[in-house]
């Protein structure tokens, strides 16, 4: 007998289900992130205290250090969808495979991008070849190379086939990421905040650290959703409930995510699927 | 009428690409003089003197190694695939991992191995004398495997496509750096007189979890592909 939480997980993993959730579910975690970021902003510049050693310049490590974790965060989920798109042929594990990428490529280029501003203060150069900058770098390489493999393949099957592959070859970069300070004896500091010991710092610090944290997250949350819809409706473009959809839509008036010129409701096809 | 055994099916693997490189001995030989011009460029470009080279000597040969192997990664599957016989390999009852390890084998051993032989003179064209060409050789040889097997995966899941090569290119160049530092740092290491162990094991252990497990991965990427 089906339980009540895998009737859900069915019915939502039907792209025309789960495209009316989440158009509900995106301006909850608009709301969430966008008060969690100006909560954070302002504990980081006004409520954190100043560094003894290095002053105000420190502060960007509230974008920083989420912006590093959001970027290996997201490239372990979009691994994760990969793996159960191939496994058990889920149409939407794939379209949130590809939904996650460019988010995760902005977040690692925005890690990198503070961490060189930060670095020049601080260590007095804009980057150093040590091993945490150089594989966060790969990260960076990986995600654009997922998303130009994507894009250069026209079937979406073979597409997310073909990218999810390299998705889950490339996770081997995360631990290394991770214990890269561990492991190597370089510039980047160690890890000062872990699951197990206590934290290295001061609680307001770490936890305006958290709320940014947070923050990144329901952003990306948000983002990927409103990209995964606008992806389900192209994707989904010859079946019946996008096209009364939009046709509903632009009797009305609406202006949606869909692609322009997708308006025109034409008569449906023989034995296309729901 | 009994099933040749996997030991044999393997060995015809790698005895059929060499057949097929030996025929065509251009393909090989332009593989191994793009790595000498390559090398050849940069005293030309950076500069002449010898205390220069010999410091970036370790990284320009490697780089190069490096773009030289990726280069040759497009004989790996792409003939095979146009004239069908990638079809009929994915239909043979063997696993087509082993397979796909002898075709790499195969591939190491026609581009990966002349690097190797070559770089001795390349070095001392730049500079590096004694210990320090002993390393790059070694290096070279435990790399070039690893360089081979990764490039496979790419090679796989690029089959076929538009603007293959230069996309080959983004894909593997982001796995081919932790091999690409180990091996310059092992050289950099004996040139300045210290310990190299450590650098020489890591590329060891590289080649053995590439050897374990890019063949797998190789071969889902050439089923999605090949369909």
């Amino acid at each position: 007998m089906a339980s009540k939480l895998s009737t859900a997980w069915y019915h939502y993993s039907s792209p025309k289900n789960f495209y009316p959730l989440a158009g509900r579910l995106i301006p909850w975690f608009w709301v969430v992130s966008i008060i969690l970021t100006v909560i954070g902003l302002y504990m980081s510049f006004f409520v954190a205290p100043t560094d003894y050693k290095q002053g105000e310049s420190y502060r960007i490590i509230f974008i920083h250090v989420p912006a590093a974790w959001m970027s290996m965060l997201i490239y372990l989920v979009m691994a994760g969808y990969a793996i159960i798109g191939m496994a058990w042929k889920v149409r939407l594990a794939d379209m949130m495979a590809s939904a996650l990428a460019p988010t995760g490529a902005m977040f690692t280029f925005l890690a990198l991008w503070t961490g060189a501003f930060w670095g020049k203060p601080t260590w007095g150069t804009y980057w150093v070849w040590d091993a945490r900058l150089t594989s966060e770098l790969i990260l960076l390489f990986l995600y654009i190379g997922y998303i130009s493999l994507q894009s250069a393949i026209d079937d979406p099957r073979r597409a997310a086939r073909a990218s999810g592959l390299l998705a889950i070859v490339g996770v081997i970069n995360l631990p290394v990421i991770y214990y890269s300070v561990k492991w190597w004896n370089t510039l980047h500091q160690g890890a000062s905040v872990s699951p197990t010991m206590a934290p290295k710092m001061v609680a307001v610090m770490l936890n305006t650290m958290l709320i940014m944290t947070i923050a990144f997250w329901m952003y990306t949350i948000a983002v990927v959703l409103m990209r995964v819809r606008r992806t389900v409706l192209e994707r989904e473009r010859q079946t019946t409930w996008v096209k009364a959809l939009i046709s509903s839509q632009a009797a009305t008036g609406q202006t949606t995510n869909s692609r322009p010129g997708a308006n025109s409701p034409g008569a449906s096809l023989p034995g296309e699927k729901q | 009428m009994t099933q040749p055994s996997l030991f044999a099916a393997w060995r015809a693997m790698v005895a059929r690409d060499l057949t097929l490189a030996m025929r065509r001995r251009a393909d090989v030989l332009t593989t191994l003089f793009f790595f000498i011009i390559v090398v050849s460029l940069f005293p030309l470009g950076v500069s002449p003197e010898m205390a220069v080279l010999r410091e970036i000597a370790p990284g320009v040969i490697w780089v190069a190694a490096l773009l030289a192997s990726m280069l040759s990664l497009g004989r790996l599957f792409a003939d095979d695939y146009q004239d069908g016989t990638l079809e009929q390999m994915l239909l043979l009852p063997q696993p087509l991992s082993v397979l796909v390890l002898g075709k790499v084998l195969a591939h190491w051993l026609v581009s990966g191995v002349p690097l190797v032989l070559l770089s001795p003179l390349l070095g001392m064209q730049l500079g590096l004398n004694g210990n320090a060409i002993v390393l790059l050789m070694l290096t070279l040889l435990l790399g070039t495997p690893v360089l081979s097997l990764i490039g496979a995966v790419g090679a796989a899941l690029t089959l076929g496509l538009r603007g293959g090569g230069v996309l080959v290119s983004l894909l593997v160049l982001p796995l081919y750096i932790p091999v690409l530092i180990f091996g310059t740092g092992a050289v950099d290491a004996a040139i300045s007189g210290m310990e190299f162990d450590g650098h020489l094991s890591l590329l060891g252990a590289f080649l053995v979890l590439a050897a374990l497990s890019t063949p797998v991965a190789t071969a889902a990427a050439l089923r999605i592909s090949a369909e």
